[in-house]
């Protein structure tokens, strides 16, 4: 079944296309030569005997953790054999040796590391870091508890400072309070970066950093007074061992706090930091990598329903004729093909949130922190903004694969629950909604106070204009131009316009109804929940409209354009209630533009498989029998059902156990 | 004890809680009867699944078997028969996790399609499982379009046999429960040829098991298809004929019938093949349905009231998170879905009761409504319940992607719903074609079935609220969404005539026509679900506080419905912007009314904890320490050999190469 060729459906597909799709694949990632080096790197790992296992599906959690935890171990040894540091080409390596999925190392990888070198002293550096880097310690980065996540001041943590012997001492004083969900910690490490409130000279001072051993290097088992273990089964994340941690008046010295900024001195007096502001930077970095793969989970979970789609032949569409590709019917198009255009969109919204960042660092480096609030509070909303869509827009393409999208072999369901989580974790999408709506609320007051706003949200200028001409938004109507994105940005800019203002509104009406701030805050929630939508809506047509101009082959803008026109007119038409209501667009208008989806769905239609081509995922990274490259999908389906645990003998054991003395029975 | 938290939301129910129960039960004799096998069941420890989240495929299925047989037994020691009253609640007991079900489905394609010498040789030995059945229709290559189906059926005069093939790889059975391991017998769908004339799709029946060893007959190929998102006890399998012969009398023949000279009979209406489907679609809304979307929503909202996170007010205790309109915005529109899906089952299954005595009057007449009926609810209350029930895990935030809260197992369940016993588009495209069909006739001043008589009646004039308040009235909301419904309609018919007279070949325009008649089919649904809760309310009896808190969710499941989809309703204008703040206040504050009644109208469901079996959703909501108690017996948390293996030199010998 290997050596099998293209199927002649796929075949047809791409010569039909009416660009290069390498183009459009340098685009997505920064360059030809940056895909040059993804891809040697990736053959790098692909072809090495020691990455290659049996189907993960066929495997239980324990195996899955042993054969992650095999693979990270020798990751670590071959990155550094390689001479492989940049951090983009380490993501790269570990994503292709991972096949995109999460591993046990990935907190010391990505949290403790990091944590030491940003929060530890130069003392404490000398101490840990070279020991982890060698991974004598495994460390972790220990949280989010039972009792509380995203909400972190109300962890529940202690460590209290004993002068008499200059120690912390570290408790989990109620149930909720335990550590819950780190990941590495339920069987992998034996440190662990503990955030608690920290108590000195009976005092609370708030949430601070301390590394704490929590197993017996050598042993491996628990230190006295730590309670650890694996939190059990959950949605994905197999291979993950997120774990529970609780400790019984555990000391550790006092040089153990991270006192980079913060510190507690030997007599417990305890120093301010300097500036809060800076941990918003770590922040904005990981809320940036999930809008990356946000649009990179979407790419894969669109890539698999298309490919399919063009293999699958369906029903009828024209009376004694062949039964036609379901990619042919208007409605798996309708599914498809918006989820396609917004993952293109969203690749471009996170490369621009990475670029920003790294210049925004730059500036910091340098003291100016002028941009920080606003990144940070446009983060937060297009984490959730991106995660959101992205968790539904993979559904759909399963759902798009029919009855065969539900078997593990069509990948999907793997890539959605890996990726589901990130709709809570590194702030729950709700409460991240509500951050963006704050500074939005600012924003608002600022311009009705008379001062004007930058950035994404100076479109809130124009309102205080409006009111001067005493023209309300409502009576506006936009001259929409429907095959021109920048007009369609217009239309965007106005509706968000419109629902953050009447968010404002209808949160001063609480606030005159004299209710607490914190009250009309809660009142008026769905509506502040609305208007951050809106805005990061608004923000995405405009930065995928603004990457047009950047593209230069005439083939691929032609095509990105049609993209970025049926994303920005699929989400009027979704949204066309917005639009309506506020008097942005007729209905004859939006009739309009309901037809012009439909149109654009055919335009699209020819370069559809080419356009997931363009993503460039390796078949052993997508991990789908449906999605292949030759798209050869039944044959495949039955050689790895064959596989299956089920198939292992010819009878299966409960036919002995249990069937038999039944029939005899009976 | 109870989590004062959750005490504290029972005390001040505004209703009966036991009331509700039996008002969902359908009286009090059902509440005890259902009671009573749940407790039947729940007590034996062969039944239980606290284990479950902890086990491999393999283990599941092992386990799905012993429960099927144990089951047996069960139900002789309890005098529990077919036909007895306790019969439909032991599939809910069990919350489906038994082997098996494919069996029942064996028997009646041969109590429905056989005749009745079929019946009388094949019937009582499925019963007494001398044979294990299952049923299979689905391949590789074609799911819900029945007429691609490719296994062939070759009628062999000489023999008197049918000769079984499936010629290619699209054509292997894939995905019949039971199939893959446990089944010996099998109602294979095939593509029926005599004398080289194809007579289009028949049901054979096909032993592909020795009933001595269990091995596989010959010419037959047969497994397990892999691991899917859910139902790992269920052996799920693929089916390779290759020559198989049976003898003429296994085809079907209630019918259609092959005579000994190979001519080919057609007795009886073809139509009761509709019947079948129609009355699975129903048959699965209760339990395979509603019910995971009611345990979500009482996991969702007894965890909501126990978890308490950031504050509201400066000064006072961290607020529940229930009390967060976003949260209520997320989770009572859930609730009055549950309540408003369970009411149109009801409707559906009084249709489908009528429909059936005409049926046996012979008289097919009403079969047309109750197959667009069953195909448009079945689609529009999967879809519904699927996203209620994410809605509801994501709800949990964290806790809820564990397995142990019970939510990723009722979602990945549920889920498939969407696809089996019809794929949903499909299913709206065939509503949409009754509703134009109807439309179309209606308009002719023919008569059309009662469900559609609306589309001859369209009034003129807009929304004629004036206030918010005037949006808790049943006759504005249904009104508009009979308004839209119908102009979905109108303006597809009219988009299709305008193709087809524009020259455009029928086919091509309609499916240039499908997003939109998609859209039409499911307010047509949403309307009648409207429509129908507001009846159902006004005939509740006024007493114990039933009929108010109904009618709030009623109100709360219309104007969710118009919150939800703004456009459709403010597009000709029928409801305006102004209307529209309205509708959105008027919701926002059902939102803080239904909150004080969310914990009492989930209790009202009445699952127990052993049915949720879940660590947030438990009767006395000790949610965090049954989490950590039930974690600590996850099997990963005995000493795994990955430490030795791989851990160990990790930490130790590989240091030198670093």
């Amino acid at each position: 079944a290997a050596a099998m060729s293209v199927n002649a459906d796929l075949r047809r597909e791409r010569a039909a296309a009416t660009f290069q799709p390498e183009l459009l694949t340098h685009i997505l990632d920064g360059g030809a030569e940056r895909t040059r080096r993804r891809k040697e790197i990736e053959a790098l790992v692909l072809n090495d005997p020691d990455f290659q296992h049996e189907d993960l599906n066929f495997l239980s959690r324990s195996q899955r953790y042993e054969q992650a935890i095999r693979k990270s171990s020798l990751m670590v040894m071959k990155l550094r054999e390689y001479g492989i540091a940049d951090p983009e080409e380490i993501y790269w390596f570990k994503s292709f040796v991972h096949r995109g999925r999460p591993e046990p190392l990935d907190l010391h990888l990505g949290m403790f590391l990091p944590t030491l070198l940003t929060q530890a002293t130069p003392e404490q550096q000398d101490r840990f870091f070279m020991p982890a880097w060698n991974l004598e310690i495994v460390g972790t980065y220990a949280q989010t508890e039972m009792g509380h996540g995203t909400h972190l001041r109300g962890l529940e943590t202690t460590a209290t400072y004993d002068p008499s012997t200059q120690e912390f001492i570290l408790n989990s004083p109620t149930v909720t309070s335990i550590k819950w969900w780190p990941g590495g910690l339920g069987k992998t490490s034996n440190h662990a970066i503990v955030l608690a409130q920290l108590y000195t000279q009976g005092e609370c001072k708030g949430l601070h950093a301390f590394i704490v051993p929590i197993r017996q290097l050598g042993t491996h088992e628990p230190l006295p007074g730590i309670t650890v273990g694996d939190i059990g089964p959950k949605f994905g994340y197999d291979e993950m061992d997120n774990g529970y941690l609780k400790m019984d008046n555990f000391r550790i010295p006092r040089e153990n706090m991270l006192m980079k900024y913060a510190q507690v001195e030997p007599d417990g007096t305890y120093v301010k930091p300097v500036s809060d502001k800076l941990t918003y930077g770590t922040m904005v970095f990981i809320r940036s990598l999930i809008v990356g793969d946000s649009a990179r989970s979407l790419s894969r979970a669109c890539t698999i329903a298309i490919r399919y789609s063009a293999v699958r032949h369906q029903s009828e569409l024209k009376p004694g004729e062949p039964e036609p590709q379901i990619l042919d019917y208007q409605t798996q198009q309708y599914k498809l093909f918006p989820l396609l255009a917004t993952a293109y969109a969203f690749h471009f919204v996170g490369a621009y949130i990475k670029d920003t960042y790294h210049r925004v660092s730059g500036d910091i480096s340098t003291g100016d922190l002028s941009e920080l609030p606003e990144l940070h509070a446009l983060t937060a909303g297009l984490k959730a903004f991106t995660s959101w869509t992205a968790n539904a827009g993979i559904e759909e393409c399963r759902m798009a694969c029919g009855g065969h999208g539900y078997s593990r072999c069509s990948g999907i369901p793997d890539i959605y629950v890996t990726f589901t989580p990130s709709c809570t974790y590194e702030g729950e999408n709700t409460v991240m909604m509500l951050q963006t709506a704050r500074f939005l609320m600012k924003s608002y007051s600022q311009v009705t106070s008379g001062q004007q706003v930058t950035g994404m949200v100076s479109y809130l200028n124009d309102l205080s204009r409006q009111r001067i001409q005493h023209q309300h938004v409502a009576a506006r109507t936009v001259t929409m131009r429907i095959n021109d994105p920048t007009s369609l940005v217009e239309a965007y800019k106005s509706r968000a316009a419109r629902l953050v203002e009447s968010a404002a509104k209808n949160l001063q009406a609480e606030l005159n109804h004299r209710k607490s701030k914190e009250d009309a805050w809660n009142r008026t929630s769905v509506d502040l929940v609305r208007a951050s939508e809106a805005h990061c809506h608004y923000v995405v047509v405009k930065l995928f409209t603004a990457k047009l101009a950047e593209v230069s082959d005439a083939a691929v803008h032609a095509v990105l354009t049609n993209l970025c026109l049926l994303y920005a007119l699929f989400g009027i038409s979704r949204n066309a209630g917005d639009f309506l209501q506020a008097g942005i667009l007729t209905s004859a208008q939006i009739t309009q533009v309901n037809q012009h989806v439909k149109e654009l769905l055919a335009v699209i239609r020819p370069n559809a498989v080419a356009l997931v081509d363009s993503f460039d995922f390796h078949d052993v990274h997508l991990g789908s029998v449906l999605g292949r490259y030759d798209g050869n999908v039944y044959e495949n389906m039955f050689e790895w059902a064959k596989k299956s645990p089920l198939n292992k003998t010819q009878v299966h054991e409960s036919f002995h156990k249990h069937l038999k003395p039944m029939q005899a029975k009976l | 004890s109870v989590n004062p938290d959750l005490a504290s939301e029972r005390q001040t129910a505004s209703f009966s809680v036991e009331k509700l129960t039996a008002l969902l039960d359908g009286g009090t004799e059902q509440t005890r009867i259902r009671r009573a096998v749940v407790e039947a069941i729940e007590s034996d420890p062969v039944f239980s699944r606290e284990n479950q989240y902890f086990q491999t495929q393999n283990e599941r299925y092992e386990a799905a078997v012993r429960k099927a047989v144990h089951l047996q037994k069960k139900m002789h020691e309890m005098g529990w028969t077919e036909n007895g009253p306790e019969y439909k609640y032991i599939y809910r007991a069990l919350s489906g996790d038994v082997a098996f079900l494919l069996h029942r489905v064996f028997m009646r394609s041969i109590s429905v399609l056989g005749s009745d010498k079929q019946i009388a040789k094949w019937i009582p030995l499925a019963t007494q499982h001398k044979l294990i059945g299952s049923y299979a229709q689905t391949e590789l290559g074609h799911g819900t379009y029945l007429q691609g189906l490719e296994t062939t059926a070759v009628f062999d005069t000489a023999t008197q046999e049918f000769i079984l093939n499936t010629p290619k790889i699209s054509a292997m059975k894939w995905w019949p429960g039971d199939m893959g391991r446990s089944a010996t017998h099998t109602v294979v769908f095939a593509q029926l040829y005599i004398h080289g004339k194809c007579y289009g799709i028949h049901p054979f029946i096909v032993q592909i098991r020795s009933l001595q060893d269990h091995s596989l007959c010959p010419g037959i190929t047969a497994g397990d298809i892999g691991p899917k998102m859910n139902f790992e006890h269920i052996d799920n399998g693929y089916l390779l004929l290759k020559n198989v012969r049976i003898p003429r009398e296994n085809m079907l023949s209630k019918f259609c019938e092959v005579r000994p000279d190979g001519t080919y009979v057609r007795q009886g209406s073809q139509k009761i093949n509709y019947f079948t489907m129609t009355s699975v679609r129903i048959s699965l809304i209760s339990d395979e349905v509603l019910t995971p979307l009611m345990k979500a929503c009482t996991i969702a909202i007894r965890y909501s009231a126990v978890r308490r996170q950031s504050k509201l007010k400066p000064g006072e205790q961290e607020a529940k998170i229930l009390d967060y309109q976003t949260q209520q915005e997320k989770l009572l529109p859930q609730v009055a879905a549950a309540y408003a899906f369970h009411f149109i089952n009801d409707y559906l299954q009084e249709l489908f009761n009528r429909g059936y005595g005409e049926i046996q009057r012979k008289n097919f007449d009403m079969l047309p409504e109750l197959h667009a009926l069953s195909s448009g609810f079945k689609a529009v209350i999967t879809q519904h319940c699927t996203a209620g029930v994410e809605i509801c895990l994501r709800a949990c935030g964290g806790h809820g992607y564990s397995l142990l809260s019970g939510l990723p197992s009722l979602y990945t369940k549920i889920i498939a719903s969407c696809i089996y016993e019809g794929e949903n588009t499909i299913l709206l495209l065939q509503t949409a074609r009754f509703l134009i069909k109807c439309f179309m006739a209606a308009n002719a001043g023919q008569p059309v079935p009662p469900s559609v008589t609306y589309l001859a009646a369209v009034k003129h004039g807009n929304c004629p609220a004036k206030s918010k308040l005037d949006f808790l009235s049943p006759d504005i909301y249904t009104e508009a969404y009979q308004h839209v419904a119908v102009r979905l309609t109108s303006s597809t018919a009219a988009k299709l005539q305008d193709l087809i007279q524009s020259g455009v070949k029928k086919y091509d325009a309609w499916n240039q026509c499908t997003v939109q008649l998609v859209q039409a089919a499911k307010a047509h649904c949403h309307y009648i679900a409207v429509k129908n809760f507001a009846e159902t309310v006004e005939k509740l009896e006024t007493k114990a506080g039933i009929q108010k808190i109904m009618k709030h969710l009623c109100d709360l499941f219309a104007l969710h419905g118009i919150f939800s989809n703004t456009g459709a309703f403010l597009h000709d204008g029928y409801i305006s912007a102004v209307q529209m703040d309205m509708v959105t206040a008027s919701y926002l504050d059902l939102l803080a009314v239904i909150r004080k009644d969310a914990v009492p109208l989930v209790d009202a469901f009445d699952f127990t904890d052993k049915s949720l079996n879940s660590a947030l959703g438990s009767y006395d909501g000790q949610v965090y320490q049954r989490l950590y108690e039930w974690a600590q017996k996850s099997p990963t948390n005995q000493m795994s050999p990955a430490y030795e293996r791989y851990l160990k030199p990790l930490l130790h010998n590989t240091l030198s190469k670093l």
